[in-house]
């Protein structure tokens, strides 16, 4: 058992290295192998995102990379005091990094979203939610594709 | 010109009280072509993607999403929100090339 969590913890602290590793390569782009880096820089204005309150579910491998089913939801109470604003989910591997970005508002008052996109390939995706107070929270997963999704 | 594309869509309630919680699942037909793909004689196939979606219940905007091109082919969505008000819920996607696809359900709050 041991061994197992012991795996998990680094498995972890590897997800928040590569995240913070695209973050801090926003102007090297020889290290990003899309604007991953830039696209995280521009969303959180140069904020450290909390690796809180975002939950991104992905299979952990996907056998067609065309069609990954994703469901992302962010614990807010979602008033008019607190609530999430934009919700960025980028794939550092694809060609354009920017998956899509969803809208949320006190007007919905649910913070979850479900769809389904393309990978190109084994990669990180990342989903950064933004909130109304200007704090930007964040969850990674790596996942395994077998076939790519991003056609040529 | 283009085929006129329907799109699914499903409420999981049609009558809801103040405050719960209606599910909307959506799917469209629609090719997403992402501009990376060549065609059979090495010319690039142009971009052609549905870039945006909302959603408003009663006239009030209660979800939207800009789609990138790693969005998958028949785009699906699902979301939630919180029942307010009765009125039509009206979704409408945003092709690349200024058409738009609508669809409309509606939503009873008691």
């Amino acid at each position: 058992m041991g061994s197992i969590v012991d795996r998990r913890q680094a498995l972890g602290l590897g997800l928040s290295a590569v995240a913070s590793m695209a973050m801090n390569s926003a102007g090297s782009p020889a290290l990003a192998a899309n604007d991953a880096g830039e696209v995280i820089q521009k969303f959180t204005g140069g904020k450290t995102p909390a690796q809180t309150l975002v939950n991104l579910d992905l299979p952990e491998i996907a056998e067609n990379g065309a069609t990954v089913p994703m469901t992302v939801s962010v614990d807010s109470p979602m008033t008019e005091q607190s609530y999430v604003k934009e919700l960025l989910v980028l794939a550092d591997e694809n060609p354009n990094a920017e998956v899509a970005t969803f809208r949320f508002s006190p007007l919905g008052g649910v913070a979850e979203v479900n769809t389904r996109i393309r990978l190109g390939g084994t990669q990180h995706v990342i989903a950064l939610a933004k909130m109304n107070d200007g704090s930007v929270h964040m969850a990674s997963k790596a996942i395994k594709v077998t076939v790519g999704g991003c056609g040529g | 010109m283009a085929p006129v594309v329907k799109p699914r869509i499903r409420l999981d309630k049609k009558e809801a009280k103040i405050g719960d919680v209606v599910e909307v699942k959506a799917l469209v037909s629609h090719i997403m072509e992402t501009g990376l793909r060549k065609d059979a004689s090495g010319q690039t196939i142009p971009r052609k993607i549905l870039n945006k979606f909302t959603c408003t219940v009663n006239g009030k905007e209660v979800f939207a999403a800009d789609f990138k091109t790693a969005i998958s082919a028949n785009p699906y969505i699902q979301f939630k929100f919180k029942a307010r008000e009765s009125g039509p819920v009206i979704l409408t996607w945003y092709d690349d090339d200024g058409s738009t696809i609508v669809g409309e359900e509606s939503i009873k709050v008691t």
